[in-house]
């Protein structure tokens, strides 16, 4: 009983939050934090659900979340018929025999089991062929395509679907990306998996960044499809004319606003929705199955659980969860740009979220995202006023005062990294600990 | 003949050299996670931070060594600051592990509890770095550039390409020689160096036979402070002193770590260089070494590489994958010092 | 009063007790063996006598001291020597490496105590540059016990050293041990393998769910028919 009362409060706490950054900054900065709470809060449910319910650790949270990025630009721009024409067909071909080259290679290393060593270097050969040729298949289409429109285009394009679509598929290609990882990684040793996830995660980064053809790169992806209306498209509409006339607001803020909550109100949908299938599969069989596991492995085992398959499943349901979130926070942006996934950074923002917040415990993970997205953009306006506050007794141009005021902004990473040491020191549980069943 | 030996110059100049310098970078960096694995059995995330930390007050030294008009001669004053940066780095490593991990080596706590404290105290070096020293490049390496030029190379040999050393390649693959002999005949050769390696093979028979594990555990950090500064200071000599770009390090030197079988000192430094040639076989474009070997009508117009440069770093994953996939335990396979 | 004296031990692991107040003893120069069904205590009883299991109740006495609230490592540094049942030797380290590692504790000069080890174990001396992990089962319980020797105790815990070895190797084993205990040590051991321990025993112990059942000489305990049902088989 105090315990509900002392979670809801920690939440209405949360939403006077909110309503002091809207009267005191204004409620367009309000709402856009709101809505990065709340991708916050649905990617800290995915690592909750591998790390919380089955002790995984997972380093790339980063990298699933840009999967879900590309799934929303692949799915949402119109392809390119130009690009298509000139290198599709290429690309096409290159993937088929990339598909090939891991089949032959699989193959190779099966049939080639009385062969001793000299098994690796047959299996090594057939996919260097197999490479071999891809590259030779590929290299040209991707040079076609880069070429079609530099400047505006250069890539293939996408789907040209709805884009709330792809919170879907940027569940399914984080969903196989997981797989893979999972497949090699699970079952050794449990720093193994962090390490294969902390790899992964860097190279489905760099592959989007330099990856011209599909991702453009560098230069970005502007100008996504949007699932709510623009504001543009607001401002001329007579209804919302008279509407917002009506409030004590410029039709532009009103207008930033409607879409700002438009946004949210979809957000909310797709977190409570994950909030309850989470909730049901903690309290279900399979979650106390799960919470066995990572309890007691060997006994688990014993008891003729298979823990590898149970691990593989639950890390993949996460990194899901991960995906779609990346999904809405690119519909969220309107643009897909690669080199801002920083791997390292935000993953461990996300694990601050959930340990803060009480692994083990989805709303503690919800509310963990909350805070520590909040905390993480207000740092920057309070680290800056409190450095300013600190050194105002020196002069203005005291080297150790601008060295301060400059080192402000680096100053949220130790914190986060104290933070996260001083919970898992004096209070592990969280602040919404796990409830034991 | 000269055909073949022109070719080989440009594989020594772009490849062997190069990959002698990275791959001793990398085997020190090995060393050390596989030190912290074996003693404390964790994989400590906080390493590429601990090496760039230990470079930072190698830096700092130097500057201070510079402005003192006090210099190395040919070589970088930075070997002059090295034993500097390693003893604030061990004051660091020590203090850390006073604050941080004491508690859960009482608390015996398991494993991936230590993996995410490690990347806690990662971060904490991270803002450090940033705070102390800012998030630009640092160029510290100073001296003569090179041992030989490539100019000069030509002329002595008559060929048409050249091959260039530069002294803190030179000055890498001794330290690293140095260092890791040194290591070696601790860690063989003296009381304590055997009494970790006991601790490591066996903890509860080490303390049955009374060896202190909080010495031990003292001494393995001192020693993973001193080998991350030395990695990471070489490194910074080499290329520059990007704080993020040791974050980056991590993975190779994890992977090289696991090539070689974790916990296995040996192993850390045989995989430190298969990585790190591996990532300039594979990144290398072969282009002017075909032009050279093949008959004129042969000569190709694409690079002849079999990765771009970009991707270096999904070559440590990828053979990381491999032997994760092949041989779990690494070439050397085994958990002890 | 005995020189090495577990009195009316009680102790156990979480909640419950395993041991329920047994006593056991040994003199220097002699072997006393404990014997008993599965789960009757004996291991516990070993761990209880050497720290490593915190007592309940009753105590431990060396020499007529009180040496209960003592560690281990403590009880080392008394003269305790210890070699567990598994995992008793440094696999990766040389037979000559372990050797010195259990001589740690100790600042003087440890040749001459490794040549009494050699002597007593001399296939060791052949193989002591060797990793001892690549030693056979019964060279490995030599190392272990060499280990043990290594501090020069004033007595010697064994815990199941036949376990795992053929019989030849056991006989062999058993040969050494009272070898050792003729230069003076106490020797305390658990057997699994009750007849062939009593035969060498001077003192025998069978403990029955945590309690002495019989107390005696081992010749004694051989000779008595109802432990002969009961415990050795016929």
């Amino acid at each position: 009983m105090s315990n509900s009362v002392r979670n809801l409060s920690l939440f209405a706490l949360m939403a006077l939050l909110f309503m002091t950054v809207g009267f005191v900054q204004s409620w367009d900065v309000s709402l856009t934090l709101l809505n990065m709470c709340i991708i916050s809060a649905i990617m800290a449910l995915g690592v909750n659900i591998q790390w919380g319910y089955a002790g995984l650790f997972n380093v790339g949270t980063m990298g699933f979340a840009a999967l879900g990025g590309l799934a929303a630009m692949l799915v949402s721009v119109p392809p390119v018929a130009g690009a298509w024409q000139a290198g599709g067909a290429g690309i096409f071909g290159g993937l088929v025999a990339a598909l090939l080259t891991v089949a032959a290679g699989v193959y190779a290393w099966r049939r080639t089991l009385h062969l001793g060593r000299r098994r690796y270097w047959l299996t090594g050969l057939v996919v260097l062929l197999g490479y071999v040729v891809m590259r030779a298949i590929i290299d040209p289409a991707v040079e076609a395509i880069e070429a079609v429109d530099v400047t505006t285009s250069g890539f293939l394009g996408g789907l040209g679907m709805p884009i709330i679509l792809s919170w879907l598929v940027g569940g399914l290609f984080a969903a196989g990306a997981a797989w893979v990882v999972g497949k090699i990684s699970l079952g050794l040793r449990s720093d193994y998996l962090a390490i294969a996830t902390l790899g992964i995660s860097e190279i489905i980064i760099y592959f989007l960044k330099f990856e011209d053809w599909l991702t453009r790169g560098v230069k970005n992806v502007t100008g996504l499809p949007r699932p709510v209306p623009y504001e543009v498209d607001l401002k001329q509409s007579p209804v919302f004319q008279s509407w917002a006339g009506g409030l004590d607001m410029s039709i532009d803020t009103a207008a930033s606003i409607t879409v700002k909550l438009c946004y949210a109100g979809l957000f909310s949908v797709v977190l409570l929705v994950v909030l309850y299938l989470s909730e049901v599969a903690l309290r279900s069989p399979w979650g106390r199955m799960m919470r066995a596991i990572r309890d007691n492995e060997t006994a688990a085992a014993a008891m003729g659980k298979n823990v590898t398959r149970r691990h593989l499943q639950v890390f993949i349901l996460g990194s899901a969860v991960v995906g779609v979130a990346g999904a809405m926070l690119t519909t969220l942006d309107g643009q897909f740009s690669p080199p801002t996934y920083q791997p390292l950074r935000f993953t461990f923002l996300i694990w601050v979220m959930v340990i803060i917040g009480g692994s083990g415990n989805n709303w503690g993970a919800v509310l963990g995202g909350f805070i520590i997205w909040f905390f993480w953009i207000e740092a920057e306006p309070i680290g800056l006023w409190l450095m300013g506050a600190l050194t105002s007794g020196m002069a203005p141009d005291h080297w150790l005062r601008l060295h301060l005021i400059e080192s402000a902004a680096h100053m949220r990473l130790l914190t986060m990294g104290l933070v996260l040491l001083l919970v898992l020191r004096f209070a592990p549980r969280g602040l919404i600990p796990e409830v034991k069943r | 003949m000269s055909d073949v030996l022109n070719a080989l110059v440009i594989l020594a100049n772009f490849v062997i050299v190069p990959g002698l310098a990275y791959g001793s970078q990398l085997a020190l960096g090995a060393l050390g996670v596989t030190l912290v694995y074996a003693v404390l059995r964790f994989s400590n995330f906080a390493h590429g931070e601990t090496m760039a930390i230990g470079t930072m007050f190698v830096i700092l030294a130097t500057w201070g060594l510079q402005s003192a008009g006090i210099g190395f001669g040919p070589l970088p004053t930075a070997l002059l600051a090295l034993p500097v940066g390693i003893f604030a780095a061990i004051i660091l490593c020590l203090v850390t592990d006073r604050l941080v991990y004491r508690y859960y080596r009482r608390q015996k706590a398991s494993g991936v509890i230590y993996l995410i404290v490690s990347v806690g105290v990662m971060f904490v070096y991270n803002g450090l770095i940033r705070f102390v020293i800012g998030p630009r490049d640092q160029v510290f390496a100073d001296g003569q550039r090179f041992i030989m030029k490539a100019r000069e190379f030509k002329q002595m040999t008559g060929l048409n390409e050249g091959l260039a050393i530069k002294t803190t390649q030179a000055v890498t693959v001794v330290t690293a020689i140095v260092t890791v002999a040194a290591v070696f005949w601790f860690l063989n050769r003296t009381r304590t160096g055997k009494s970790m390696r006991a601790f490591s093979d066996n903890e509860d028979l080490a303390l049955l036979s009374g060896i202190n594990p909080d010495r031990v555990v003292m001494i393995a950090w001192i020693m993973t402070a001193a080998l991350a500064t030395i990695a990471g200071t070489l490194y910074g000599l080499d290329k520059s002193f990007k704080p993020f770009v040791y974050l980056q390090l991590l993975l190779p030197i994890f992977a090289a770590a696991i090539v070689g079988g974790v916990g296995n000192p040996i192993g850390a430094i045989a995989g430190g260089f298969v990585i790190a040639f591996s990532e300039l076989f594979v990144t290398f474009a072969y282009k002017r070494v075909v032009t050279y070997l093949a008959p004129e009508s042969m000569a190709p117009d694409t690079l002849v590489q079999f990765l771009s440069t970009d991707y270096k770093f999904a070559v440590s994953f990828v053979i990381l994958v491999i032997v994760l996939l092949v041989r779990p335990t690494g070439i050397f396979s085994g958990k002890s010092l | 009063m005995s020189f090495l004296i577990g009195e009316e031990m009680v102790c156990g692991y979480g909640g419950a007790d395993i041991l329920h107040g047994c006593t056991i003893g040994v003199e220097p120069g002699e072997i006393a063996v404990v014997v008993g069904p599965n789960g009757a205590g004996k291991s516990t009883a070993m761990k209880a006598m050497f720290g490593m299991l915190g007592l309940r109740e009753g105590r431990v006495l060396l020499q007529g001291e009180d040496i209960s609230h003592l560690k281990p490592q403590e009880r080392v540094l008394r003269g305790m020597g210890f070699v567990p049942q598994t995992n008793n030797v440094f696999t990766s380290m040389t037979v000559e490496e372990n050797l010195e590692m259990g001589a740690f504790i100790r600042r003087d000069e440890i040749t001459d105590t490794m040549q009494q080890v050699f002597e007593l174990f001399p296939i060791l001396h052949d193989k002591r540059a060797q990793p001892a992990g690549e030693l056979s089962g019964g060279q490995r319980q030599q190392v272990a016990v060499g280990r043990a020797l290594m501090t020069q105790p004033k007595i010697l815990m064994l815990d199941e050293p036949t376990a795992g070895v053929s019989p030849i190797v056991m006989d062999e084993l058993f040969d050494r041990i009272i070898e050792v205990a003729q230069t003076g040590i106490a020797i305390l051991m658990v057997e699994q393998n009750a007849k062939q321990a009593l035969n060498i025993a001077d003192r025998g112990y069978v403990l029955v769910q945590g309690r002495n059942a019989y107390t005696d000489t081992g010749a004694a305990l051989m000779a008595d028919p109802e432990v002969r049902r009961a415990f050795l088989g016929g």
